[in-house]
This record gives structure tokens, sequence and C-alpha cells, in this order.
């Protein structure tokens, strides 16, 4: 039954549903309605986990490790400075291959400091050895929470996971959504059955060092789960469309790509946006379609490949700065690397940093420059810096 | 009771001979018992312990960063309450930079919340395992790679940090100081923590020949001449107030300490440096008036 639900309390109902054992919280906003309705659910009884109000994100994700590693399910949200702050254990989580799974309500970063929406902050950690995945909607950023769980606590698989969606634009936007019950999820997600654990019993060293001789296989071992999570999210997201209706058994989505010539490559919410400029742009006669790519790590080089066969250009809507490459964005390259010298034309454009609107005419004017072969710069500055 | 017999940390790893912390690992598991979780911080400890593929701890043991082994222990404690595992005990076993230093916030965050966990600080008063730099921990006028004694320096010129008065003052039940070279009181006091319900801290003194610069065989003579100058005190806080402190019969100079450490070496050389010496004397009178340690029997 679809209810009329803010994203921040769609995620926290879909978190109460996966039942985490251990809920360490601390508010950053966009990402804070997400704890504080966690909280509530504490409060009241409807949600069985120990909650701890940690002194800072570090601890965050810190308390995170312990517990995961000591058995139990786990989550917690952050976003922006949170994010950056947790920086040393975010690398840390994922090298000892704990399935964490941890919301981002994506946010700038500072300086200057901004409460408001683009992707530079989980962009920013995308070699951090966790699973990425950006929802467009407040039901597609619910439901990847599900497939989160299933896919980061998979034996092939022990990875951490963050589920990314943009702030305010979808934390604090009020959508129709369908929660499903707990037999559903319960059906769906099995409990957690970690792979080893702290445990007394059978005592184990977690978190070694190692020297030369070992360190590159871990790292190796690392970026091998990350690549099996490719089929393990495909799996997981056709398992979800099969009980649940809704299917994401593949790691982009395609919009009227079938004789696109330029076509916009995007992650989150602005796909939603793209899809209204791409119609419009249609009725002119413009050949124009659309290519959200949901999971960003791992990279689905395969599926970009192939959606971007027929293309003669790519523009890619960059929420994010790599600043000082050649391309400007951090998803570009991702992209470019993906077509290969045979493919199109890859363009970056760096847009809506810092929570800047982007509209249907905004779209319709990269498709210009794309088609001009004039990319891989800012779109919308202000002119008194140029 | 402590059971003497119990050995849970191995030997075979690669401490230097007569480190003071190896031998406090294998004393406070002694202390612990079986059913404890270790949670380390990154330093000499977890190097030389665990260097993949082997270990010395025969009981649970994780490491994540420097930092953060309080708010690790957090998430332990509460997983394991989650899961009913109430017959484990939590024991951080960290060094004096992650505990003094980089630490502190998580340690602060830990305590205030109170989570049931025991944590030990090893002291060895500086960062041994990145080559002898001076922590919070580092005592007045120590000569450290980073506080090096010099034509315009004696020393670090710092005062040690008080980490058990801040950490009483987190309302923590028991807060202890402990030394190596007093083993049946160390392992005690580390099971009193671990029996004893919210966070606990324990400090324990752990002479470093390399880093304090004396012979390995020297360690426990060392640990005893700290207490027996006042420059160390072992005490025991229940509730914020003191309870009960180590004795100290006809209190020795603290020159013999320091003469007998290449760390203070620079007091003593061309000439005694007096003044300094007798700040450094002024800091053990200090703390025997405090914790009231003197029994003087030639009276």
């Amino acid at each position: 039954m679809l209810k009329i639900m803010e994203g921040s309390h769609a995620v926290a109902e879909a978190v109460r549903l996966c039942s985490p054992d251990v809920v360490s919280a601390y508010p950053i906003t966009p990402q804070t309605h997400i704890v504080e309705r966690l909280a509530e659910m504490v409060a009241d009884g409807d949600l069985d986990s120990e909650y701890i109000c940690v002194e800072s994100e570090f601890s965050a994700l810190s308390a995170c490790i312990g517990a995961s590693a000591a058995g139990s399910r786990v989550y917690s949200a952050t976003s922006s400075q949170g994010l950056l702050l947790m920086t040393e254990a975010v690398f840390n989580v994922a090298g000892m291959r704990l399935p964490v799974v941890m919301s981002i309500a994506n946010r700038a970063v500072g300086a200057p400091l901004s409460i408001w929406n683009d992707q530079q902050d989980s962009l920013a950690l995308r070699d951090a050895g966790w699973l990425q995945v950006y929802g467009e909607d407040v039901q597609e950023m619910t439901d990847l929470h599900f497939i989160a769980y299933k896919v980061a606590e998979d034996h092939n698989i022990l990875l951490p996971a963050m589920v990314c969606f943009d702030g305010f634009i979808l934390s604090h936007t009020y959508e129709p959504v369908d929660i499903p019950t707990q037999e559903e999820v319960d059906a769906y997600l099995p409990a957690f059955d970690p792979f080893q654990k702290l445990d007394v019993t059978n005592p184990i060293s977690m978190g070694m060092y190692a020297t030369p001789e070992y360190y590159l296989e871990f790292r190796y071992e690392n970026d091998q789960a990350l690549t099996r999570a490719g089929d393990a999210i495909r799996e997981a997201g056709h398992l979800f469309g099969e009980q649940f209706g809704r299917d994401y058994s593949t790691l982009t989505e395609g919009y009227r790509l079938e004789d696109a010539e330029t076509v916009f490559v995007g992650l989150g919410s602005i796909c939603g946006t793209v899809r209204e400029s791409v119609d419009r742009m249609r009725e002119t006669g413009r050949k124009v379609g659309l290519l959200k790519i949901r999971s960003f790590r791992p990279f689905p080089s395969d599926e970009v490949k192939a959606a971007l066969s027929g293309a003669q250009q790519v523009a890619v809507l960059e929420k994010n700065i790599s600043l000082g490459s050649a391309m400007k964005g951090a998803v570009g390259l991702e992209v470019s690397a993906a077509v290969g010298k045979t493919g199109p034309e890859v363009y970056s454009y760096v847009l809506g940093l810092g929570g800047r609107d982007i509209t249907p005419a905004d779209i319709a004017a990269v498709a210009d420059a794309a088609e001009k072969g004039d990319g891989n710069r800012f779109y919308g500055l202000r002119t008194e810096v140029l | 009771m402590v059971d003497k017999s119990l050995e849970l940390f191995d030997c075979g790893h690669r401490a230097c001979g007569g480190c003071g912390p190896a031998l406090a690992a294998r004393l406070i598991l002694k202390g612990a018992g079986e059913k404890t979780i270790v949670v380390a911080s990154t330093g000499c400890m977890e190097v030389f312990s665990t260097p993949y593929p082997e270990t010395a701890w025969k009981v649970p043991w994780i490491h994540s960063v420097f930092e953060n082994a309080a708010a690790v222990a957090s998430g332990i404690e509460a997983a394991l309450k989650k899961q009913g595992r109430t017959d484990e005990h939590v024991v951080c076993i960290c060094g004096d930079g992650a505990t003094f230093d980089i630490g502190m916030l998580c340690i602060s965050g830990a305590f205030e919340r109170g989570h049931d966990i025991t944590y030990i600080c090893y002291d060895n008063e500086a960062y041994m395992n990145t080559g002898i730099q001076r922590s919070g921990a580092t005592p007045y006028d120590a000569s450290t790679t980073t506080s090096p004694a010099g034509r315009e320096s004696t020393g670090n010129s710092i005062n040690k940090k008080d980490m058990p008065a801040i950490l009483a003052a987190h309302g923590s039940p028991y807060v202890a100081t402990a030394s190596i070279a007093y083993p049946a009181d160390l392992m005690q006091k580390v099971e009193k923590a671990v029996n004893t319900k919210g966070p606990c801290y324990i400090q324990v003194q752990c002479p470093c020949s390399t880093g304090w610069g004396f012979d390995g065989a020297k360690t426990i003579a060392m640990g005893k001449l700290a207490i027996e100058t006042g420059l160390w005190v072992n005490f025991e806080m229940v509730n914020g107030k003191v309870v009960r402190s180590k004795k100290v019969v006809n209190r020795k100079p603290v020159e013999e300490y320091l003469r007998a450490q290449k760390r203070f070496r620079h007091l003593f050389r061309p000439e005694v440096n007096k003044e300094e010496v007798a700040k450094i004397q002024a800091i053990a009178d200090a703390n025997a008036e405090k914790f009231g340690i003197d029994v003087d029997i030639t009276k």
C-alpha cells in the first residue's frame, strides 16, 4: 500500500524492517531525520536495537565496526562533513570485510560551508572499497536498503555498503512509497549470519597488520569481492523484483535510449529531471536519452558500454568535481573508460553543486554543448567569475 | 580469584627483550580471564603481537585504527548486550599516545555513555612504535625525538596529563593505576575492573628499555624505582574517591630513577642540573602528599 512519507522517514522504516541489533547515531543535516525517527522507534518499543548516541561520526562508524565484528547487524547514517570525519574508519571497514550498511544523504563539503546537495561526499570516497548505490526517488532509495543488506552480508561478498540519495531533494521530500511488511522483509532478507565474529569460544584476531609480503593480496581480495558484488546486486535486485514487483536486476537503467544520439548520464535525483527533459526534447525531434547509474561501486562498465554503444555523444551530469582533473567529474572518467576509444565522445558537466537548482532548460543547454563538442567544464556559473 | 597459571598471551611475539608492555599484556589477561574480548589500538603491542598470519592472542582480539578502540569497544559491548552475551568482558589495551592524545574523544564518549568496558592504558610514556616521540603521558624533562634536550631545552616541557582524574570525572566507578613491577596488584586490579559494571580505567606503567634507554634486564627494577621515588603512584579510585594507594617506605630521591635512564641523562651532563632535578623532585613530593604514600620508619 502506498503511503505519503518523507524520504528520511521511509529510510528509517526500511532500517526498522531490517532489524539492526545496533544503531549508532550522530546528527548532521540533512541526514538527521533518519536517526531521529529511529530514536523514536526505539523509545516507543517499535525497534528493538541498541541505540548508541555517539560523540562524533568517527565513533559512529567505529562503534559499527565493533558491533559488526561481534556478530551483530548494524546501521548508521551520515552526510558530508560527517562522512569525511569518518574517512579513516570508512576505509578500515572495507578492509576488515564487515557488512556495515550506512545511508548517505548526499551533501556538499566545505569550504565554503554548504548544507545543500551535491554528491561530492560519497564520490570522494569511491576508492574506499564500499558498495555505493544511488537512489533516484524515495521508493528506490528505500528499496536499496534491503538490497544493500542482502548483498553486503552475502558470504561471497562481505563488504560494507553506502546507500546514497540526494540530501533535501530526496531526504526531505514527501513522496508516495510502498513500505513492505515485516513478514515480506523477513522472507527476503535472512537474519544476519556473520561469517566470523569475536567469540570467546572460538578466539580469532581481527584487523592484524600485514607486511609487504601480504598487503597487496588483501587489496586484491577486496577488489575481487567488490567486482563480484555486481552480480550479487543483480541477483538480489532480481529477487526483490520477483517479491515486491520493483525490479532492480540491473546496475543501470536506460530511458529512451533506443535511437538516442545524445545520452545523458547521471546518478540520483537528477535523473528525474532528465527524464522530463528527455520527453520535452523528444517532442521537438531531438534524439536524446538517459542512462542512470544506480551502482557506482561496483561500476557497471559492461552495462554502460552496451547502453552507450549507439550514442554519438554522452553528457555526464556531475554533481561533484574532481578538482584539477582534465574531465572535471569523477563519473565521466568512469564512463569514458567504459566506452573506450571506439565509443562515443564523453563530456563531463559540473553542475548543481552546493544545491544549485537544475532545470530542464539546463539539461537542454548541456545537450547543445555536448553536440558541439564543448564539454569537460562547469555549467551554469555566475558570469562575474568568468 | 586470579588464575596465575592462565597463559592467554603467547610467547614468540616480536617485542624487544625486556618489553614492559608485553609483560603487561600477559598479566592483564591473567586478571581478565578467558572470557575476554580485547580491543587494541595501533601501536607497539599491536604490531609485535599480530603480524599476519600470526597472533599471540589466545582470546578474541580486534584492532581497527589508532584512536578508536573505545568506540569499537562501545559497539562490541552494545552487540553483546543485544545478543545476551553477558559473561564476556570487553577490555581495551591501548598505548598512551592512543589514550592520552589521539583517542581522547572516543574515550570520553564511551565513558560518558557508561558502556560496561574496561579500558587499560599500557603507559610507556611516549610514542614508542613510531620512534620515541612525546605524548601527553611523557614525563617532565624526558628527552624524546620530538622533545629533545638541547642547548636551549631540558626535554619535554609539559607535565604528564592526569588521565585518571579526567576519567574519574566522567563518573567512572573504578579508576586505578598499576605497574608491571607489581604483578599481583596489577592482576587483581584488572580482575576488579572487569567485574565492575560500567566503564573502568587502569593505567599501567610499562617501562620501555628501548625508549627510556636502560638495559632490558632492568625493566622490573625500573618500575619499582618509579614507585619507590614517588614518580609513579599505584592507587585505586572508587566512584571518584581515592580509596587506596601503595605506601612507600623511606622514599628514594628521584635522582636515582633519573640517572638510570638515557631519556634523563641530559640532566646530569656535563654536571647535575640541580634546578631541573629539583623540579622533578617536587613532582614526586606533590604525588607523595596528594596520595599520602610516605611511610618513614626511621622515626
